[in-house]
């Protein structure tokens, strides 16, 4: 059995007893959040006192918190930056290298184009593009801060992420409008 | 005379008592109580043998109502104090409703959610819907011969948070206590969940009399994990029958019809839709209270192509679920079918070729979600059995989100988040010297704030005056395991916290709800002091229950100073639960609450490091 104090308060990794790394087991984080959840869920205080049904709610709220952090390879990323001192200053630093801007404002371009043309093929086309894309930075990220250990060549992958995943829920929009 | 028993202090009166809980699909065209009996989930029928009660109030003008069957078969008669599929009139404004004017009804102008006037005086659906509710808890109380613990009521998955409150209200208001709301694919999942020890992704695709849902879900070893949903909560059955009934007005070319006329084509409408099937054609000849007749035939191939476009309606939702899921229809397993209009040919064909596979058809469509409502109910009230470990993790349809500058809307909790979740955001203030903000809350996916539904407004006070930009104000959304929301907000620069109101847009607020609620206990003649009182004396039993289960598990995480502390509350709730002081055992209720709060909160500690070490309490209690 684990010998640390667990309570409400430690953070993400050490919640589900993991290490601090970017690569994670995520069978293993799957198999923790589940369990966890099955002890703390309302639904398994339902019967119980006022008090106990209240943590439940509040401990839930916070496993589905954590899991859903470090589930997301870009959420995990910012969250452990910031655990190690590393403020990926999403909303201060907009700089950004000047290739990756202009490749995805051609990437923007051909959504808008496929959209007003209301050519689902093309939308779904950039979108597996994109997503290919997100999972090589993801990948990237994991070097940087696991083996390089250069956090703030990370913050920057971070800061990139974010800006692909915004187009990702914009082309989903675009599909969303065009098959309606 | 029988002497009554009185238990050993410390022992709970009747350790493994069974708790009546039931499962209530509250459907548009029709609603079903179910429970769980000798472990099987079974639907009750009435009286005479029948498992449905039609979703249909009927008021008359000595104020007495009549629910389903008896009702329904007047709805020709008395269209307007007869009210149908009210369920789509839950939460909702005048502008939300489809084909307003063709309803029969009386509409009272009003602000928020609608209003009908009747014969027996103005009925809000809330009010409507708790005439459903309480047919239905008698007809479970007298089954099952006792009081109900309480009850698990569906809801669409796709409600959004006003619906819900409106499903709550209705809920307090026929007497009953909600053990959860929960989402009917949700529930479908559950009771074929179980049924087929089924593991991996499987879509739910549920068409009713007025709501589509579809819930993608992953089964894994016992959790039933909710990955997306989507849907329309204004597109069943309903809409179907609506085709039907313009094609017969457009097909013999019929004038503008009295109310009667309209209900009794809208009714051959239906027929005729139910009708198809199974057969391919469906002959409809109607008499009108004019004079006029009416002999058309329908065949399936005109009803798929008036109806086309609401099958698409329910494609688009269910494409966008699965992009919200993070799958394709490759990765989809099985697709349940579930809701009386999934029996339609158009549907069952549109949705074998979107998925590439036969759905399943194995499950009675309309019982299954008050089946999977009862299993839960019957898990929630306490009546666990071995084996009945599982767990449910079920997510918001809908985002979240606050009003800023210029009508835009800033999303705070993203839809298909699991719940129950949290988030914060920090706002600030536009003007220099502004003391005072309002927080708008709305649901909706659309940038606009015109776009989105309105929730509730708060207006956030006692700002002290800075200038503008300097202050911090911390929004906090909490959405609990039922979907529903509540929303703080705090000025953080100087710690104090402000005064928040509330004004909830399409709901009822509390006072509107303890007024109907002594409306109804002097019309039943009921005493309402005593229901209250009797309602003390059960939470404090359970209370009490709740510890003593608690103690026998972790007494070692008390001191004999803390655990003398407990013992002693609970022998005060229990001195004071059997008088008749409700104002003494509530006091006594929140002192026991308070002498265990940091028991509790070490018990959670433990059951989470005993989750991690790969055991659970049974295990280690034993």
């Amino acid at each position: 059995m684990t010998t640390f104090d667990l309570n409400f308060a430690v953070d993400y990794f050490t919640l589900f007893d993991l290490p601090r790394a970017q690569s994670l087991d995520m069978e293993r984080l799957e198999q923790r959040f589940r369990s966890i959840q099955s002890q703390v869920h309302p639904d398994k205080h339902a019967h119980a006192a006022d008090a106990d049904r209240r943590l439940a709610m509040q401990w839930a709220t916070r496993v589905n918190e954590a899991f859903q952090t470090l589930k997301s390879p870009g959420k995990r990323a910012r969250y452990l930056l910031q655990l190690l001192g590393h403020d990926a200053q999403i909303e201060s630093n907009t700089a950004m290298p000047v290739e990756f801007l202009m490749s995805q404002m051609e990437l923007r371009e051909a959504v808008m184009a496929a959209r007003s043309a209301a050519d689902e093929t093309a939308l779904e086309e950039v979108r597996l593009h994109l997503l290919a894309e997100i999972k090589g930075e993801y990948e990237r990220l994991a070097g940087l801060i696991d083996v390089s250990k250069d956090f703030s060549a990370a913050a920057n992958a971070v800061r990139q992420l974010m800006f692909q995943e915004k187009l990702l829920n914009e082309i989903d929009d675009a599909l969303e409008a065009v098959t309606a | 005379m029988a002497l009554l028993q009185i238990a050993e202090p410390g022992e709970s009166a009747a350790p493994h008592e069974h708790r009546l809980a039931v499962g209530i699909d509250l459907g548009t065209t029709n609603s079903l109580v179910a429970t769980v009996r000798s472990g099987m989930s079974v639907v009750l029928n009435d009286a005479v043998g029948r498992p449905l009660l039609p979703s249909v109030v009927g008021y008359a003008a000595d104020g007495s109502v009549e629910v389903g069957y008896s009702a329904e078969a007047k709805q020709f008669i008395d269209p307007k104090n007869t009210i149908v599929s009210v369920k789509r009139f839950m939460g909702r404004g005048r502008g939300d409703i489809a084909h307003i004017e063709t309803l029969p009804y009386d509409f009272v102008d009003t602000e928020g959610m609608v209003k009908l006037r009747t014969i027996a005086g103005i009925k809000s659906p809330v009010e409507i819907s708790a005439e459903i509710l309480k047919t239905v808890r008698n007809r479970a109380e007298a089954t099952l011969g006792g009081e109900l613990t309480g009850a698990v009521i569906t809801v669409p998955a796709y409600f959004d948070d006003a619906q819900r409150q409106a499903t709550k209200d209705a809920a307090r208001l026929a007497g009953l206590n909600v053990l959860r709301l929960l989402n009917e694919p949700t529930a479908a999942a559950i009771a074929y969940g179980l049924d087929n020890s089924a593991e991996g992704i499987y879509a739910v695709f549920d068409l009713g009399g007025g709501t589509f849902d579809i819930s993608i879900l992953r089964l894994s070893k016992g959790v039933f994990e909710v990955m997306a949903t989507g849907g329309d909560s204004a597109l069943g059955g309903d809409d179907f029958d609506h085709r039907i009934f313009c094609w017969i007005i457009e097909q013999a070319k019929l004038t503008p019809l009295s109310p009667q006329d309209a209900r009794l084509l809208q009714m051959r409408a239906r027929e005729a839709k139910e009708q198809l099937s199974q057969h391919g054609r469906a002959p409809i000849t109607v008499k009108l209270g004019s004079g006029e007749y009416v002999d058309l035939v329908l065949s399936t191939e005109v009803f798929a192509e008036i109806t086309r476009t609401l099958v698409q309606k329910t494609l688009a939702p269910t494409r966008k679920a699965l992009r919200d899921a993070g799958l394709t229809v490759a990765d989809v397993r099985g697709v349940v079918m579930v809701g009386g209009s999934t029996r339609m040919p158009q549907i069952q064909h549109a949705v074998a070729e979107l998925f590439k596979q036969e759905p399943l058809n194995n499950l009675d469509p309309e019982k299954v979600v008050a089946l999977g409502a009862a299993i839960q109910a019957n898990l929630l009230a306490g009546n666990r059995a071995a084996g009945d470990d599982w767990l449910l993790l079920d997510v918001i349809p809908l985002s979240l989100g606050l009003e800023t500058m210029g009508g835009l809307v800033e999303k705070v909790i993203p839809r298909n988040s699991t719940i129950p979740v949290a988030r914060a955001q920090e706002f600030t203030t536009f003007k220099d010297g502004q003391t005072a903000m309002v927080i708008h809350v709305v649901q909706g996916e659309r940038e606009l704030i015109s776009d989105c539904r309105s929730l509730a407004r708060f207006e956030l006070r006692g700002i002290p005056p800075m200038v503008a930009g300097a202050a911090r104000i911390r929004v906090t959304f909490q959405v609990d395991a039922d979907g529903l929301l509540s929303v703080t907000a705090r000025e953080q620069t100087t710690g104090r916290e402000a005064r928040i109101e509330v004004k909830p847009s399409y709901g009822l607020s509390d006072d509107e709800i303890t007024g109907m609620l002594k409306d109804s206990f002097s019309h039943a003649g009921d005493d309402a002091f005593r229901r209250a009182l009797r309602e003390s004396q059960v939470e404090a039993q359970r209370l009490i229950e709740a510890t003593q289960s608690a103690l026998q598990d972790d007494a070692d995480l008390l001191s004999i100073l803390e655990r003398a502390h407990v013992d002693a509350a609970v022998t005060r709730l229990q001195a004071l639960m059997i008088g008749d002081d409700r104002r003494a055992i509530d006091q006594a209720m929140q002192g026991l609450s308070a002498a265990t709060n940091e028991f509790a909160a070490r018990r959670m500690n433990r059951s989470v490091q005993r989750a991690l070490a790969g055991r659970n309490v049974n295990q280690i209690s034993l």
